[in-house]
């Protein structure tokens, strides 16, 4: 005589797919409650917006074995100190711009979105803005008028013009100062930011 | 075979001639599709439409690789780029609609319990595509402000549609829903349609997750990721488990008890790994490095259901010696199979592990993966469904590999699988390029993703997706011309498939 063994019946792997896709679930939602607190901004992962008051880089941390965001002392964007409040505004503007001009079907941000243009990740500590001192009229300007001031490095591709205002621009630069600032698990790795000579 | 007359559509009656007249040229019959079939094969049509139109924008953003002036400033990569992934989105989306609407009253054994709104859902569904694609043409972006996102464009990667049209989503989709649960619950529900039910759920509501706006990038992709990962690594494949079981019940005769362990052996594995999986996106964007070890482990096992749907599929098809009532159908489920499991399971495997992502994230190497898995997993199963609904629909004639012109679907199958394997390899290429150059060597900065750009192997590479880019595109005008001929003039009936106990 034969049967079809338990573990090979229907109702049995009903059960399963009830019981794994609960469990899975219940899981991804406690540790989804305990991600989006660690990652509050302001907390240790993702600094708050007043970070775009200070001085940020990036370095290999030899203890931790990983690049991660350095903040030091204060280092001004547009020559003013923005208080918290004012801060956000700001990022939120940039963070708006960026989608309203749809940046992410060029670009990377955090590593995601289109290959075509550079990663945004590090974009506030890249070396392609020649020195510290030149790099926030340079950004503006690139941003107001990509298509004179693009630098293609030899793949022709040019940024197209997105009627970014001044506002917006130095908007999209805050946002993309304090998006520099997260702690991204060591990603990008081997990055060498725009303060390297002077270390 | 003369239209059937009553097309039940709420269309001016000008329009209503010219279907009529489509459908006499076609051969397709009406009478021999029930209603809840007449409403799918309205979804299919726009399928196809939608498929012509991802196609010819991945074109154009192909193209403008190779030639960056190309369109510049008119058409955007950008703008171009978001059109080919949208439109892929939406055809799965409506090819799936279809499936689902193709199936239920064979299913649940009665009538389709809103007809009315079906119908009303889908004039308004591609109505406020058609709107969201000519903004996106002629508008394009916005300033940076809530006013760009709610009529414009909400700037996220595959869910770009602005905030009005998402919500119109939702709507069709309850109406859709409201459909599906009515009728089986009117009928009679079985394993199938409970699975199907529950997952389309699961599927609806993911997409509210992708509703709101935020200034913390890292929550933003946060929640962005459960809708993609989470549509297309979880409940979409099981939708297409859905759909499979139900095929190879009713074009091989497997029988009913066996497709269903199968699919709830596939809901347990795919759940089990890929909803966890969906850590293998939190590695780098902020979150916890907890994600590092659950993402990594859990997306790992996400081949292991693949793997036994490959078995399922070819195990009951070998068993029957591959004998069926549609080859072109077969064909492509059977590609369904081992697409999914090499796009998806194969290629997704390979970059899975945080040590390895680190390198190849956010290089050409995802978009070898992407290619592979929208192709192998999603665009072969809809395609495998339009030729099951073309032959009922054409009166339920013959369809093997001997028939009249079937050299047109042998070659649309060998091109369009050949152009999709060919782009895949030729971004793979340009991927370990870019995970060597741009980011081991030169720490992913600008001057290194424009040395990785400028690297000669990376242009052979997009010259070569091109040309297999142009060889997709064969394979599509291909595809749709057999779609509009096949069995046409076909006299032999195909045989009626009995299920086995
Ligand atoms: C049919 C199922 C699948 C589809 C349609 C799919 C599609 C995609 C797409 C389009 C992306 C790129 C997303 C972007 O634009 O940023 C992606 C990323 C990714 N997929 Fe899949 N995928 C599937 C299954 C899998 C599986 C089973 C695995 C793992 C075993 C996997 C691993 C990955 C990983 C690690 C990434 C991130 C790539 C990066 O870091 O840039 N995928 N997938
Ligand atoms: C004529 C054929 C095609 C061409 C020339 C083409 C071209 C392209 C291009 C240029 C991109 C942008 C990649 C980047 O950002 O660098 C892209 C993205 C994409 N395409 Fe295609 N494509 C074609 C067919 C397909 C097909 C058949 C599918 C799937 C069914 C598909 C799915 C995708 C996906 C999912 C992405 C996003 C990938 C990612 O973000 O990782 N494409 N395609
Ligand atoms: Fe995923």
């Amino acid at each position: 005589m034969s049967e079809t063994p338990m573990w090979a019946s229907e109702s049995f792997w009903k059960k399963m797919a009830v019981w794994v896709t609960a469990g899975s679930f219940l899981i991804l939602v406690v540790l989804t409650f305990d991600t989006l607190k660690q990652t509050t901004a302001g907390g240790e992962r993702v600094p708050a917006y007043s970070v775009i008051n200070k001085k940020i880089d990036y370095q290999y941390d030899e203890a931790l074995h990983k690049f991660m965001p350095v903040i030091g002392g204060e280092e001004l964007l547009f020559g003013k100190v923005f208080s918290e409040e004012e801060a956000e505004q700001l990022v939120t503007l940039g963070k708006k711009t960026t989608q309203a001009k749809n940046c992410m079907n060029c670009h990377t941000l955090l590593g995601n979105g289109a290959y075509y243009a550079p990663d945004l990740t590090k974009a506030w500590l890249d070396q392609g803005w020649l020195t510290v001192e030149l790099r926030e009229e340079q950004m503006i300007k690139f941003l107001m008028d990509p298509e004179k001031n693009a630098r293609t490095f030899g793949t022709g591709r040019k940024m197209p013009n997105l009627d970014i205002t001044e506002e917006e621009a130095k908007g999209v630069i805050a946002f993309l100062k304090w998006m520099s600032s997260i702690d991204t698990n060591g990603f990008p790795y081997n990055f060498t930011t725009i303060y390297a000579e002077d270390d | 075979m003369s239209a059937n007359s009553e097309t039940a559509t709420p269309t001016p009656s000008s329009l209503k001639a010219k279907l009529q007249a489509f459908h006499s040229w076609a051969g397709v019959d009406d009478s021999t599709l029930n209603n809840g079939q007449k409403l799918a094969v309205k979804y299919f049509m726009g399928a196809v439409i939608l498929f012509i139109f991802q196609i010819l924008f991945g074109l154009l953003a192909g193209l403008q690789f190779i030639a960056p002036g190309f369109l510049y400033d008119i058409l955007d990569f950008s703008v171009n780029r978001m059109v080919h992934i949208n439109a892929m989105i939406l055809w799965m989306l409506y090819g799936f609609i279809g499936c689902t609407y193709w199936l239920l009253e064979d299913e649940s054994g009665t009538e389709i319990a809103g007809l009315k709104f079906g119908i009303l859902g889908f004039w308004v569904f591609s109505a406020a595509i058609t709107v969201v694609v000519l903004v996106y043409l002629l508008v394009q972006t916005g300033a940076g402000n809530d006013t760009t996102l709610w009529l414009i464009n909400e700037g996220r990667e595959y869910i770009e549609a602005p905030r009005w049209a998402d919500i119109g989503i939702v709507i069709v989709m309850l109406i859709f829903f409201y459909n599906v649960v009515m009728t089986f619950s009117k009928g009679k529900w079985s394993g199938i349609a409970g699975v199907l039910t529950l997952d389309l759920v699961a599927l609806a509501g993911l997409y509210v997750a992708g509703m709101f706006y935020m200034t913390n990038i890292t929550h933003e992709q946060f929640w962005w990721w459960w809708v993609i990962h989470l549509w297309v690594e979880a409940t979409w494949e099981v939708l297409v488990g859905v759909i499979m079981a139900w095929s190879l019940m009713t074009i091989l005769g497997v029988s009913r008890k066996i497709v269903t362990t199968w699919l709830y052996i596939e809901v347990a594995l795919m759940f089990g790994s890929g909803i966890l999986g969906l850590g293998h996106h939190y590695f780098w964007i902020g979150t916890p490095e907890y994600w590092l070890t659950i993402g990594g482990f859990f997306s790992a096992l996400e081949p292991i259901p693949l793997v036994a749907m490959v078995v399922h599929a070819v195990y009951d098809s070998g068993e029957r010696g591959f004998k069926n009532m549609n080859h072109p159908a077969m064909a492509w489920l059977i590609a369904h199979a081992f697409g999914n499991f090499f796009g998806a399971g194969v290629w997704g495997f390979m970059h899975t592990l945080p040590q390895i992502n680190l390198y190849t994230h956010g290089t050409q190497w995802s978009a070898s993966h992407g290619h592979l898995a929208f192709f192998g997993a999603y665009a072969t199963i809809n395609i495998a469904f339009f030729y099951i609904a073309i032959q009922h629909w054409r009166g339920n004639v013959w369809m093997g590999a001997e028939s009249q012109n079937a050299w047109r679907w042998k070659w649309a199958l060998a091109l369009l699988n050949i152009g999709v394997l060919g782009m895949t390899i030729a971004l793979l290429i340009a991927g370990y390029e870019q995970s060597f150059i741009e980011r081991a060597i030169e720490g992913s900065t600008w001057g290194g993703y424009f040395a990785a750009q400028t690297h000669p192997s990376f242009l052979s590479a997009m010259h070569w997706r091109m040309l297999f880019g142009w060889i997709t595109a064969a394979g599509l005008g291909l595809l749709v011309w057999d779609l509009l001929t096949i069995g046409k003039g076909e006299t032999r009936k195909a045989e009626v498939i009995t299920q086995t106990e």
